[in-house]
């Protein structure tokens, strides 16, 4: 450096002469980019520090309390459902996957269509289906006590349930992954596997295979995350999880300190978890870029195996699919036949629409400075400020319904119970959704474009408003449109902190759940289930366009 | 002399804590275009970056027709520089029309105003019909005009243009090399143009200046630059040339292809490098010579002989096409160029003695 300067020392040089740092960012600059974009990432930290402080303030009682022979049971069961889960969705997933992108299925594009729709069905939609069909007083012992005399069948509440509904309703996320890691692959490193004389069978489980595990373990990680984060499943099947028994803790004794504790318990481990997944994550998307290829995969013919491998299918999507969407047909009749009136729904289909709107509106307002100042100003505060909104996937909502109830409770009464505290709470589950969104789409913004407005004399703002926008706009509205159908989804934050007498769709589903009036969960589950098929219903459209 | 119209002094730029510009002075006329020339990562990019306002200086000053834009205390946005660039991805904004591509830049003109200067642009760049089309809709090549339309629309004082013909095919690019400098000159614009292609460089700039590792190694006209390169490394840049150690002596320079009777200002014994192009070679038969043909690469017009000498280096002769001489034939190799041949010292090029 004192080279550099030496060599400057020109007279006529003297104003140049100053070593330049970074410039401070004007005024506008700080108000309108950074100190939201500081905002937003706080209102994420808001529930993490608040349990803490909570948790700690009662001193050694909490530490004693995650010792605890009956914490250790839940954080035992919660993670042994999360594996098991897990483990069972992949054993359904990655055959589906293979069957369906590489093989000459009967019915192949059917099947490609229908096997992701699960990820559609809310849990505890779902779980209330299978209570409904196979619980005590369901469908199936109906039928069978006529005929047959049976009155009792195979305990399906607690951990067999739990896990077949979250195995059905997640196994998407692997399907997904492996799937496109399938497409992605390149085809002569099996052609070269098969010149070197493997036969098929060697070559899908030394070639094929470990190809596969960076995307079987990208999507097993989301299906963990689902596990952890789920309220619904696990509380209709009523299994004692993190998230249950946080949600009982909160409702009987109001013992906040206890609530807290299992509340952080719970967030250290899905924060673990997403940290692995987002290193997989790097390293499966690096995998994916190295083996581009030109040729599309060979087609693998399945000879005998075919109509096993077309039942195995057809088994899948009867049980994770077919049988819930007649149950709904089923018990929408029903309720309809008893007097159920679907007019009585319309309160809460306008609050869940307005609820979610303005939960759509906030989350893509306050992640929009997030992503500009990541992506344009990429700095130690702008990566910091993404990384803290992104901590938000690790927080269910269970928990931040918690830290917030207690948090308006002690400081900001007037907020208790009403819909701007809810939709903070929205803010906060779905900011990650949003910046993700926005990113995504400012990434596809060359920086030239905006250089070229400067260097046509427009100031930041104006080249913003008149050339960023604009390109932008189509992947915020998407990223809005997702935010709001995932709120309209979204059960336990809702629960615990909706206006007094608030209902939505998700908590009429839940009432009528719990208190095994099914047919009258029916009409708002079915709501629920065609809301949420939206967005994917327009990914198979699309797709559908783009062959 | 004319006027000045930019004027850098002492521009000095790190990134994280690599040197991409070192105490570079340049400076261009009004109605110039300067080259500006060098390999990839030599700091051209860099240097534009910092005349257009998207980067600041870490040190040094740039003057925009006698107006301090940037120095130690004070630094003019972008947007209030009045230069107009042209990126190297054109960068045409893809939600707007050609027309309002060419028009964004024209503000504070009333409509009418702003449609005949839009259309004027249009016509000057062969895009009258165009107008409405959206910029996916569009060539390479019209893209490529469109870009420069925008840039000019403003009357900027000064046009940048960013390796602009690097993503078209080499047969468009020629052509829109030619159109573009019928325009710049047309208009009579004053305009910094970055390349790394030292043909374009030169078809494109009437000075040309060589940059390498973030400095200046050589700032001149195309003939100056290409045929008294200052450095050893704009020598080697500029095409073709092969380098051959010499020997000072009272004569001129040892070199074994014979005395080059080229007098130097430096002590009897100094060690110096010939720059040698293949023109500037000559070769008979001579049975028993250490030299030979390795080989011959027909190139159409002329051939170009790979000759090796006695010490093994290689040096490249231009021949016409008629004449055939097989490889391994023994030669006799010779310099005889006449003119200067340009002589390095320490990498520096050496002035002809008593200048």
């Amino acid at each position: 450096m004192s080279e550099l300067l030496a060599k400057q020392s020109v007279p006529a040089l003297d104003e140049g002469l100053a070593k330049r740092r970074a410039p401070l960012p004007s005024l506008r600059a700080v108000f309108l980019l950074w100190l939201p974009a500081g905002l937003a990432a706080a209102a994420v930290l808001l529930p993490i520090v608040y349990l803490i402080l909570r948790a700690t303030g009662s001193g050694a009682s909490a530490w004693a309390l995650v010792w605890q022979t009956s914490t250790l049971q839940i954080v035992g069961r919660t993670a042994w459902l999360a594996f098991s889960v897990t483990l069972a969705s992949t054993a359904v997933a990655v055959p589906l996957a293979w069957l369906t992108v590489r093989t000459n299925l009967p019915l192949r594009r059917m099947w490609t269509v229908l096997t992701p729709l699960p990820l559609v069905i809310p849990s505890y939609v779902g779980a209330y289906l299978l209570a409904s069909a196979l619980g005590p007083r369901g469908m199936l012992q109906s039928w069978l006590e006529g005929p047959f005399g049976i009155t009792r069948l195979p305990e399906i509440y607690g951990f067999p349930g739990a896990l077949m509904i979250l195995t059905f309703l997640s196994y998407p996320f692997i399907l997904l992954s492996v799937r496109a890691a399938l497409q992605k692959m390149d085809p002569s490193l099996e052609e070269a596997a098969r010149s070197l004389g493997l036969n098929s069978w060697q070559t899908f489980w030394r070639v094929i295979f470990p190809q596969l595990r960076p995307a079987i373990a990208t999507g097993g990680l989301l299906v963990a995350l689902y596990v952890l984060r789920d309220f619904g499943a696990v509380s209709i099947m009523r299994y004692n999880t993190f998230t249950r028994v946080i949600y009982t803790q909160y409702q009987s004794s109001f013992d906040r300190t206890a609530a807290a504790t299992l509340a952080l318990v719970l967030v250290s481990m899905t924060l673990a978890l997403l940290v692995v997944e987002t290193r997989s994550r790097g390293r499966a998307r690096y995998a994916a870029s190295a083996t581009s290829s030109a040729k599309p995969p060979g087609v693998f013919p399945l000879g005998r195996w075919r109509w096993p491998a077309l039942l195995f299918c057809a088994l899948i999507v009867l049980l994770a699919l077919l049988i819930p969407a007649g149950e709904l047909v089923y018990w929408l009749v029903r309720g309809l036949q008893a007097g159920e009136r679907v007019t009585g729904l319309f309160p809460a289909v306008r609050n869940s629409v307005l609820a979610s709107g303005l939960a759509a509106a906030a989350t893509l307002l306050a992640a929009l400075p997030v992503a500009v100042a990541s992506v344009r100003r990429p700095n130690f505060y702008s990566r910091l400020f993404e990384r803290v909104t992104y901590i938000a996937f690790a927080l269910p909502g269970i928990v931040i319904a918690l830290a917030l109830v207690f948090f308006a409770a002690n400081y900001a009464l007037p907020l208790y119970q009403t819909l701007p505290l809810l939709v903070f709470a929205y803010g906060i589950l779905f900011i990650p959704e949003a910046v993700g969104a926005a990113r995504t789409s400012l990434l596809q913004v060359h920086p030239s474009m905006e250089e070229a407005g400067r260097s046509l004399g427009q100031k930041p703002l104006q080249v913003f408003r008149k050339v960023t926008l604009p390109m932008v706009r189509p992947g915020l509205l998407a990223g809005g449109g997702l935010v709001f159908l995932t709120t309209m989804k979204e059960l336990p934050a809702t629960l615990i902190l909706a206006p007094y007498g608030f209902q939505t769709l998700a908590t009429e589903v839940w009432s009528a759940v719990s208190e095994a009036f099914f047919a009258k969960a029916a009409a708002p589950a079915l709501l629920l289930v065609l809301v949420s098929s939206l967005p994917m219903a327009l990914l198979i459209f699309r797709d559908m366009k783009d062959r | 002399m004319s006027k000045i119209a930019v004027d850098c002094r002492g521009l000095s730029k790190q990134y994280n804590g690599e040197v991409a510009l070192e105490g570079l002075d340049l400076s261009v006329h009004a109605g110039e275009i300067l080259a500006v020339l060098g390999p990839s990562g030599c700091g051209k990019t860099t240097s534009l970056r910092l005349i257009a306002g998207f980067e600041n200086p870490d040190a040094g000053s740039i003057t925009l027709a006698d107006r301090v834009v940037a120095n130690g205390r004070k630094l003019v946005p972008p947007e209030k520089r009045g230069i107009g660039m042209v990126f190297q991805d054109y960068a045409l904004f893809p939600h707007l029309t050609v027309f309002e591509n060419v028009a964004f830049g024209l503000h504070r003109r009333s409509r009418s105003q702003k449609q005949a200067d839009v259309r004027s642009m249009l016509k000057l760049v062969g895009l009258e019909n165009l107008a409405q089309r959206f910029p996916h809709e569009l060539s390479g090549g019209q893209r490529q005009r469109v870009a420069l339309a925008r840039a000019l629309a403003p009357r900027p004082i000064l046009v940048l243009l960013d390796e602009p013909f690097s993503n078209l095919d080499a047969d468009r690019r020629s052509q829109m090399r030619e159109e573009v400098r019928v325009i710049l000159k047309g208009i009579k614009a004053t305009a910094i143009f970055v390349t790394h292609d030292q043909e374009e460089a030169l078809y494109m700039g009437d000075r040309l200046a060589v940059l390498n590792h973030g400095r200046l190694e050589q700032i001149g006209t195309p003939e100056q630059v290409f045929h008294q390169p200052a450095t050893r490394f704009v020598a080697e840049f500029m095409g073709s040339t092969d380098f051959l150690p010499g020997e000072v002596t009272a004569a001129g320079i040892h070199t074994e292809i014979g005395l080059l009777e080229q007098p130097v200002d430096l002590p009897i014994g100094a060690h110096v490098e010939i720059a040698l192009r293949p023109d500037d070679i000559s070769f008979e038969r001579q049975a028993g010579s250490q030299s030979m043909v390795l080989a011959r690469h027909f190139q159409g017009a002329q051939n170009i002989y790979r000759l090796r000498l006695p010490s093994g280096r290689l040096v490249h002769a231009l021949q016409p096409h008629t004449r055939l001489i097989a490889p391994g034939t023994p030669v006799r190799v010779s310099a005889n160029p006449g003119h200067r041949l340009a002589c390095f010292y320490q990498g520096e090029a050496l002035k002809p003695a008593g200048n």
